[in-house]
């Protein structure tokens, strides 16, 4: 009877070690039942939200006024409809989400415990966005060179603020990519480590998915084309809608 | 039987921890690619600008809660996590809906303000 518990406890235990064949941690011994590490990530994705969320509301908020501006001959350009460059963006709009299914890519590796897979898709990620950096890098000096800075008007000062701080996020998912690559040389990201690549899947999708949010919000949706006003006056009544 | 026991906890765990096949990312990531040219291509069809914003928000929409329910996983993992993103992504909204019907109350500042000044300019003269 005792050897046919023990056979049994020993069973149960090669069923819980058959649990990491996907390297998650099998039943953590957590509050909650799921890995510490993972509800962290998810709570700072959730506040990250928020910050996002601010932003964005904020880029919204004064959508049109530099427009508004101009045709009260308060203003300056450069406008969105004369700067922004669609084509540009999607490119690197379809870049991020390819670096999205390479991250997907990683995890799968690590999970299966496939090393020089893991090394290649991270590299992969990393690679994807930096590209993806190094193109809101020139298209921000880009934009410079026609006139628009972060104090020129409204719109430099909101888009700049708001895209700026995406590319912050994407250049420190970046360091983490690589921070992970640089472990899994050492052999320090194994299938039992599964769970520090997935957090920081977790966080590069993120920025993927802001992306996704600002990239319809700020570049697609389309702007007023604005012409010039002779006086303030006459700015000022067109705003009325008198003339 | 111990034996499967354990193969029964091991089939249960995939099915609790749900992974699709990688097939099924490449896809995922397939379509993610053809909504975005879809939206990139309406941008410049001569259509309404609401129906075209309408549209442009709802591909937003499908590809976010795409990325969000595989990429992240969120469709297969504990239900908790999807509230704790939820509670954020609420929260988020709420302050966008607060700051837009603030905004809206100052519409015409500057155009009242230029027409003041010049007023107050003409009864100087």
């Amino acid at each position: 009877m005792a050897q046919a518990v023990a056979t049994l406890e020993t069973a149960q235990g090669a069923g819980h070690a058959g649990h990491d064949d996907h390297g998650h941690a099998e039943h953590p011994p957590t509050s909650m039942g799921v890995d510490s590490r993972k509800i962290a990530m998810w709570v700072f994705l959730a506040s990250d939200c928020m910050f996002f969320g601010a932003l964005i509301a904020t880029y919204l908020i004064y959508r049109g006024r530099a427009e508004e501006m101009v045709r009260a001959g308060q203003g300056t350009g450069p406008l969105p409809f004369e700067i922004l460059d669609i084509p540009y963006t999607s490119v690197s709009a379809g870049v991020l989400l390819m670096s999205s299914l390479t991250m997907v890519f990683a995890l799968a590796a690590v999970q299966k415990g496939d090393t020089r897979g893991t090394r290649i898709w991270l590299l992969a990620t990393s690679l994807l966005g930096s590209i993806f950096v190094g193109g809101q890098f020139f298209e921000f000096t880009e934009f410079h060179h026609e006139g628009l800075g972060l104090t020129t008007n409204i719109f430099g000062s909101s888009f700049y603020t708001l895209t700026g701080f995406h590319g912050a996020h994407v250049t420190i998912g970046i360091v983490m990519l690589l921070t992970l690559l640089v472990m899994s040389l050492r052999g320090n990201v194994n299938k039992r480590d599964a769970m520090n690549v997935e957090i920081v899947g977790l966080y590069w999708h993120f920025v993927d998915i802001v992306w996704i949010v600002i990239f319809t919000l700020v570049y697609l949706i389309p702007y007023e084309k604005v012409e010039e006003t002779k006086t303030e006056v006459e700015g000022a009544l067109r705003l009325l809608g008198l003339v | 039987m111990a034996h499967a026991i354990g193969q029964a906890g091991h089939a249960e765990d995939h099915a609790e921890h749900g992974h699709p096949d990688e097939r099924v990312y490449i896809k995922i990531a397939g379509i993610l690619a053809v909504i975005t040219a879809v939206e990139v291509a309406i941008y410049y069809f001569d259509m309404s600008r609401s129906l075209l914003v309408t549209l442009l928000i709802i591909f937003s929409i499908i590809k976010f809660v795409t990325v969000v329910g595989y990429f992240m996983h969120l469709k297969f993992d504990d239900r908790r996590l999807t509230w704790i993103f939820l509670a954020g992504l609420f929260m988020a909204f709420a302050v966008f809906i607060a700051l837009d019907v603030i905004h809206k109350s100052h519409k015409l500042d500057y155009a009242q303000d230029i027409l003041a000044v010049e007023e107050h300019a003409e009864a100087a003269e």
